[in-house]
């Protein structure tokens, strides 16, 4: 077997196709001196199979906390001691939710609520939110409102949700240590109906949460199997009275590797720097992680805790030349 | 000027310690406890921004 990186020149970067479970612990492990080469052939990937374009996206709680499921890194589960109090948002705060995304230069705004998966009211709510703000703004809209039913993915396609989130979270064999009120394979069965729906799928994951390189790897590769069109990665923000709470924050370089081997497992999709970018890798990592694989972003605040000034990254951008993808395009 | 009784991060008096990884944390995310009873607040955050009501002292914003 060859040096991973040569490998990974000519599979990924030449024929477009990802690299496995077994290669991506290779890329996990590489040490720090060869950072440097594997980011920059992440990005040559990322411009060859995605180009130059970045994607920007706002999101916004809709249903803030009161969670009733034990996903052991969030501070929205009503299990915990966490400080995070239930809140709904109205209709008209959402809206201007969407134009103040919408002023970012952002195409994309997700309305997301903290549930296992969405009652009548959620629907309601969530359907009167998408004609407001579709009266009124210029944005595609996302959702992300837990585990569907095959109705309710035809419903959200008939609102008009270009995009479903729904994250695998976590590698299958380290899910039970991450989330015990429901199953892995929920989790999949709710991607693969909206990927048959006609809706993009965005499925992603978090990592820093104590699990392994291969663990890594797996979920990498478990996500490359589903295809999702995008896929957020997440670095864990350890939330207070929650059962990660006291877990060390990723090591920068680990969560560089972690944004390269994504991009080597899928040179095709949207990868977003979702939360945790700001406490993991700081102003210096994100530079270095849109120069290693990363074509997306999420501007401004996240659904519980604070994000970078929306300019500072929209000035990041302009200043590494990379385009902000405009409405009404595919990446 | 209103004597800030409590920490906004984790609800303890603000004379119980230094805070200073409360304010460095508080960089990154709202204040979750009234900074005058210690009681939970209502918080929203938007995308450029966040409001944080506590039922008896009103709300606060970014």
């Amino acid at each position: 077997m060859g040096d991973i990186l040569d490998v990974a020149r000519e599979q990924v970067l030449e024929q477009g196709v990802g690299l496995s479970q077994e290669q991506l612990v290779e890329v996990l492990r590489s040490p720090d001196d060869r950072l440097p080469e594997l980011l920059a052939l992440a990005h040559d990937v990322r411009v060859k199979w995605c180009g130059e374009e970045v994607e920007v996206e706002g999101i916004i709680s809709l249903k803030t906390g009161g969670c009733p499921e034990d996903c052991h890194f969030c501070s929205q589960s009503g299990q915990f001691t966490s400080p995070v109090r239930s809140v709904w948002l109205n209709i008209p705060e959402l809206v201007e939710a969407a134009k103040e995304t919408a002023k970012t230069g952002a195409t994309e705004f997700c309305i997301v609520a903290a549930v296992r998966g969405p009652d009548e009211r959620l629907m309601s709510q969530v359907k009167a939110g998408i004609e407001a703000i579709n009266s009124e703004v210029d944005i595609n809209i996302a959702c992300s409102l837990g585990m569907l039913t095959q109705e309710q993915v035809d419903e959200l396609n008939a609102m008009g949700v270009h995009r479903y989130n729904h994250n695998l979270e976590s590698a299958r064999s380290y899910f039970g240590d991450v989330v015990t009120t429901h199953s892995f394979e929920e989790r999949w069965d709710t991607c693969l109906m909206i990927r048959e729906s006609g809706m993009e799928l965005c499925c992603g994951g978090l990592v820093g949460m104590g699990e392994t390189l291969e663990q890594r790897a797996e979920l990498a590769a478990q996500l490359a199997e589903l295809d999702p069109h995008e896929v957020p990665l997440n670095f864990l923000n350890p939330r207070p009275g929650t059962p990660f709470g006291d877990l060390e924050v990723m090591a920068g370089k680990d969560a560089l590797r972690t944004i390269a081997a994504f991009r080597l497992a899928m040179p095709r999709t949207v990868l977003r720097y979702a939360g945790g970018r700001e406490l993991t890798l700081g102003d210096l990592g994100t530079r270095d992680g849109l120069l290693g694989g990363i074509n997306a972003v999420i501007v401004g605040n996240y659904l519980t805790t604070l994000g970078r000034p929306a300019t500072a990254d929209l000035d990041l951008l302009a200043e590494l030349k990379m385009p902000v993808k405009e409405l009404q395009k595919t990446l | 000027m209103t004597t800030l009784l409590y920490c906004g991060r984790c609800g303890r008096e603000s004379a119980d310690g230094d805070h200073d990884a409360c304010r460095q944390a508080l960089m990154l995310e709202p204040p979750r406890y009234c900074d005058q009873c210690r009681r939970r607040m209502v918080v929203q955050v938007h995308p450029m921004g966040w409001t944080a009501r506590c039922s008896v002292h009103g709300e606060v914003s970014s």
